[in-house]
């Protein structure tokens, strides 16, 4: 079953299409990576997908409800209830920063999904030790870490048990070696089959976590296929150039 | 001089209820004004903008006087005196508010407002449980200005016959030939505004817990 379904979509900001009619579909327990240049229009697929831009055209399915059929949204009932069942972990975090670690995660839990207190305390506690931070329950973001604030974000995404996890380039504004630790906690849901679309430029991450990998460039999909297959021996010489500068991977 | 001073506690109590109903009144008709002022109607924003415009272009003092005048030449209404004051400081001190609100607003990362929207709350929520306290934190100084500024302005509503503490020290002066009332007046105004910056410098230490 796919949980994610994007067909002919399209978006311009003006005049600007920064995304020229993509479809792809993303299967329940998939890793998805999608990779590709700057401007590419990446970003702007997964805010679209996630409904933080409204599209110009086309059709997205989300969690088995439609979003947006031929570019016209569904009424606001069904977007809320959509949004509840996506979790988005943005680059810079967004954490809220006058709550807690704890009440982060647990702020959305009652206010939205209607938990006690007492109920979504104890899931964001759990889920805060999965994520290593067991005892920064009580910390507020400003005294964490980029690599915290980030495993904390992505605890907030996992409060509301999306059916699909977003990440947008989640270790792009974080030092080199606090990459190393999101990575670790992605992974650990992948191998729990969590449903994840991780905008990324982490080459030899997504050649090893993803399933399948995008490569989108000039906003079309260029390649799409296995991660090992696109990454490790691309078909396309756009992909190969864009490749060709994380390193070698493309060998 | 113990009556002088006994007048002038009485004009202080004036001074302190346009004060307080002031802010009682202004405080919260900022809000709509700043979120009109934003609004994506141009209509709206461009009606309020000329409001503000008014309000922060001409004296108050003028506006005093037009407030409490202005029904009486138009339609031969009069009414009350203090009411007229608090009408027009209200009226005045919601558009400076209006603009802080809106400053501290806008200075909130849009962010906030998407990863609020993602994780599902509603507009109403997002604005009231994570927009406006991280605003409040970050307008508690230039609010403070304002505040003070509040407390002096208070001197103006003689304009319209109001007695309160400037008026009283005036009085008093003019009894005893000396302007000492004026003076102790002077201390009172610097008293009343030493209580408002403790209290804005306690509330900023209160919400200094985050950044």
């Amino acid at each position: 079953m796919d949980v994610v379904t994007v067909e002919h979509l399209s978006k311009s900001f003006g005049t600007l299409e920064v995304i020229k009619d993509i479809s792809f579909s993303v299967p329940a327990g998939e890793v998805l990576a999608v990779i590709g240049p700057s401007g590419s229009g990446k970003s702007t697929l997964l805010r679209s997908v996630t409904h933080l831009e409204q599209v110009s055209g086309g059709t997205i399915h989300v969690a088995g409800q439609c979003m947006v059929r031929d570019g016209v949204y569904a009424d606001p009932a069904t977007l809320r209830s959509i949004c509840l069942r996506v979790g988005l972990v943005f680059q810079n975090f967004n954490l809220f920063p006058h709550f807690s670690a704890l009440r982060n995660i647990s702020e959305a839990q009652v206010r939205v999904l209607g938990r006690s207190r007492r109920e979504a305390d104890e899931r964001s506690r759990s889920l805060l030790a999965k994520m290593g931070l067991a005892d920064k329950a009580a910390s507020y973001p400003f005294e964490l870490s980029g690599g915290q604030q980030q495993r904390v974000s992505i605890a907030r995404a996992l409060a509301l048990d999306p059916a699909v996890l977003f990440f947008d380039e989640p270790t792009s504004a974080l030092d080199p070696e606090l990459t190393g630790e999101i990575l670790k906690v992605i992974r650990s849901l992948a191998s729990e089959r969590m449903t994840m679309v991780v905008v990324t430029h982490e080459m030899q991450f997504a050649r090893e976590v993803a399933d399948r990998v995008i490569f989108m460039d000039g906003g079309v999909i260029v390649e799409e296929g296995p991660a090992a297959e696109v990454i490790g021996n691309p078909r396309m010489d756009r992909t190969r150039s864009f490749l060709s500068r994380f390193g070698g991977a493309a060998r | 001089m113990l009556k002088a001073i006994e007048a002038m506690l009485g004009g202080t109590l004036v001074s302190l209820a346009v004060f307080f109903l002031t802010l009682v009144a202004a405080l919260p008709l900022a809000l709509p004004l700043a979120l009109a002022r934003m609004s994506r109607s141009r209509v709206l924003s461009g009606a309020v903008n000329g409001y503000l415009l008014v309000m922060r272009g001409t004296p108050l003092i003028l506006q005093l006087i037009f407030v409490y005048f202005a029904p009486y030449y138009l339609f031969g209404l009069s009414y009350d005196r203090f009411t007229a004051v608090i009408l027009a400081f209200a009226l005045n001190y919601a558009a400076y508010f209006a603009e802080i609100y809106r400053g501290g607003i806008e200075a909130v990362p849009r962010g906030q407002w998407e990863a609020a929207k993602v994780l599902g709350f509603t507009r109403a929520q997002t604005f009231f449980r994570i927009v406006l306290p991280q605003v409040i934190k970050r307008i508690l100084p230039p609010m403070g200005n304002e505040v003070i500024t509040l407390v002096k302005d208070t001197a103006l509503a003689q304009t319209i016959g109001v007695a309160e503490l400037f008026r009283a020290a005036q009085n008093a002066s003019a009894r005893q030939f000396s302007t000492a009332p004026i003076f102790v007046a002077g201390v009172f105004y610097f008293v009343m505004n030493w209580a408002v910056s403790a209290a804005f410098a306690r509330a900023e230490r209160r919400l200094a817990y985050y950044r």
